[in-house]
């Protein structure tokens, strides 16, 4: 039976319903420390998607790739409790600032690394900017075709894909060879619960860097190999420097600014009959409706 | 050379109008820069169209006629636009926020290795200084929309890459004819030279694509819900109202995630774009996503149970109540003074 090689890329992101004023730094760019991370939930449909393929084909190896501060590595976790089997963090200080061209290209270096691989599943868009722009980058990148909006993993041969797009009014299944880029629409099935099996094995793994600073649980897990989170950075991927971070990036912000709409001189009304009533007669007589 | 290009999408044998919004902004935005508009449509059977396009004062217009170029699909699309950009060097480009253009903006950027702002509010012509390299930049494209939830309004430039890509909704930009006698320059490109064979790689197996049946843009009245609706059963309020005013009921985009109404009624920087006459806004906090979506109404009226709701500050009524106690008030008062 044919295994896969499945990469899922996912995003922790800032939970953005949450955000106060100092979340902004002054250089236009996101405070990340201060906000409550989460894994992006589209790419959690996504994930869902890659253990779909594994339940079929038990033999197919799912990773879950990452690019992040070190703090990242608490999505992979929380994958590695859903069905995940391997974890990459890709980390350093070369990444920051990118914007999503010099995010793709990072990505797709590491995906180079990981080889053989033959689907990569991604959410369609991450919250914090909504752009939808990573994953077809990636796949330009990487020079395979892509399939965006993806709903469902119609049929799957060793060679041959079929899946179904939620396109604006409709749907559409295109069938392409393989490798293939995918991202998932947020119509997509939600990710499967947390395996309390899983959690009480994984509950500990965590990246090097973060073990070596508590020195304590360094000792007490540094035996289980399987605990060990992969950390790549700068010199784990064969890269061009200049296309990373804030250098590697085009899009520049150029200003932020706060938001002040003109306020209107409003009417207030409570919610009494004879406060409604006023109203409807005068959006009547006003011609605004009636 | 270092013009403005417009990709114009077809949708099921039309030209989006999201299309027509952007040649109409393209065109103004070639006149500040003194440069050419052009246009771009790939697709089967394009005689005819150039009657449409020519009016929004477009100069040039790029033909990819092939049957193999309809439907959309990724690469054959990606390679025609690729391989153009690299003879004509456009200075800005531009395309639909839609499942198209979401599709095709990131390949062509990434092959590129140009900027690409998504879903952009605004579009101007601005200068900037870089006082690390003392360089000033004259006449960059600023693009300009909310960020990071909708907390903030973000101005995104492309100092270095060209073309500067931009995407944007349908409905944020107006669309007006520039001259309805204007001509321009049909060229028609050779296909086999911009695309291999080798694209044609995904193929289409089936599609089902539905008339649309929600028309929230043009509806002169729009019944709009939040999260603080509660609920699918409490939106029967909203329909019930809207139908009787000849209106539409829309969303923000919390009441869609939350399952409330189906995504074609989101309004907001995701979703569409509207300026009714009238927007009755129901249990909407008012994040600036929203608000970006729907700020050009005429009159706003706000429906909340909570007196500090930001989207009081746009409102011309605010009624401070729940959405249950008012709208069946609205309908019954409705009914009454209208026999």
């Amino acid at each position: 039976m044919k295994e896969f090689q499945i990469v899922v890329l996912a995003k922790q992101v800032p939970d953005t319903r949450n955000v106060g004023k100092d979340a902004m730094k002054a250089d236009g760019t996101v405070n990340r420390s201060v906000l409550p991370a989460i894994f992006n939930p589209e790419d959690l449909h996504a994930l869902e998607q890659a253990l779909r393929i594994k339940d079929k084909f038990p033999d197919s190896v799912i990773t879950l790739l990452t690019m992040g501060p070190v703090r990242a590595s608490e999505i992979l976790r929380e994958g590695f409790y859903r069905g995940a089997d391997d974890g990459i963090l890709l980390t350093d200080r070369a990444f920051a600032g990118s914007d999503t061209l010099a995010t793709s290209y990072a990505l797709s270096c590491a995906i180079r690394k990981i080889k053989n691989f033959d689907i990569i599943v991604c959410g369609r868009q991450a919250i914090d900017g909504d752009t939808a722009q990573v994953g077809p980058q990636v796949a330009e990148k990487l020079g395979i075709p892509q399939i965006t909006y993806a709903e469902e993993i119609v049929s799957l041969t060793k060679d041959k894909i079929q899946v179904k797009r939620r396109l604006e009014r409709g749907i559409e299944i295109v069938e392409s060879s393989l490798p293939i880029l995918i991202t998932v629409n947020n119509s997509a099935p939600h990710c499967r619960p947390r395996n309390a099996k899983r959690l009480m094995k994984y509950k500990h793994a965590s990246t090097l860097s973060k073990r070596q600073e508590s020195e304590e649980d360094y000792l007490s897990t540094g035996a289980n190999s399987h605990l060990t989170i992969k950390e790549w950075g700068v010199a784990d991927i064969e890269c061009d420097l200049k296309q990373l971070g804030i250098g590697g990036s085009p899009t520049k912000v150029k200003k932020v600014d706060n938001i002040v709409f003109q306020s209107k001189e409003s009417r207030r009304l409570e919610d009494f009959d004879e406060d409604i009533q006023i109203l409807m007669k005068e959006l009547i007589t006003s011609h605004i409706i009636g | 050379m270092n013009n403005v290009i417009v990709y114009c999408e077809l949708d099921e044998g039309k030209i989006a109008d999201v299309s027509f919004e952007l040649l109409t902004k393209g065109r103004s935005l070639a006149t500040e820069l003194n440069c050419k508009l052009e246009a771009l449509l790939f697709g089967h059977n394009l005689k005819g169209f150039e009657k449409e396009i020519f009016p929004y004062g477009v100069d040039v217009l790029y033909l990819a006629d092939d049957q193999r170029l309809s439907p959309y699909s990724t690469l054959p699309h990606t390679s025609v636009m690729v391989n153009l950009f690299k003879e004509e060097k456009p200075q800005i480009a531009l395309m639909g926020a839609t499942t198209i253009g979401r599709d095709l903006g990131p390949r062509v950027s990434s092959a590129l290795k140009s900027g690409l702002t998504a879903d952009c509010t605004e579009l101007e012509i601005g200068e900037h200084e870089d006082k690390k390299i003392n360089k000033v930049y004259k006449s960059l494209l600023y693009q300009i929309r909310p960020a990071f939830g909708g907390n903030i309004i973000a101005t995104i430039i492309n100092p270095d890459c060209r073309p500067q890509m931009a995407t944007v909704r349908e409905g944020v930009m107006k669309k007006a004819i520039f001259d309805a006698g204007h001509k321009g320059k049909i060229v028609n490109l050779d296909v086999n030279k911009y695309v291999d064979e080798t694209a044609f790689v995904v193929k289409v197996i089936e599609r089902h694509i539905e008339k649309s049946k929600v028309d929230i843009k043009n509806s002169p009245v729009i019944v709009s819900g939040g999260f603080g609706v509660g609920s699918a059963e409490n939106f029967k309020l909203l329909f019930n109202l809207a139908s009787m005013l000849g209106g539409e009921v829309g969303a923000s985009r919390a009441a869609i995630d939350a399952g409330y109404v189906e995504h074609a009624r989101q309004i907001g920087q995701t979703g569409v774009t509207v300026r009714p006459k009238l927007y009755i806004a129901c249990g909407i906090s008012g994040q600036i996503q929203h608000l970006a979506g729907m700020q050009e109404s005429s009159i706003i009226i706000s429906i909340n149970n909570d007196p500090n709701a930001p989207i009081n500050k746009i409102a011309n009524y605010v009624i401070i109540g729940k959405v249950e106690t008012v709208l069946p008030k609205m309908i019954r008062y409705y009914k009454e003074n209208t026999k």
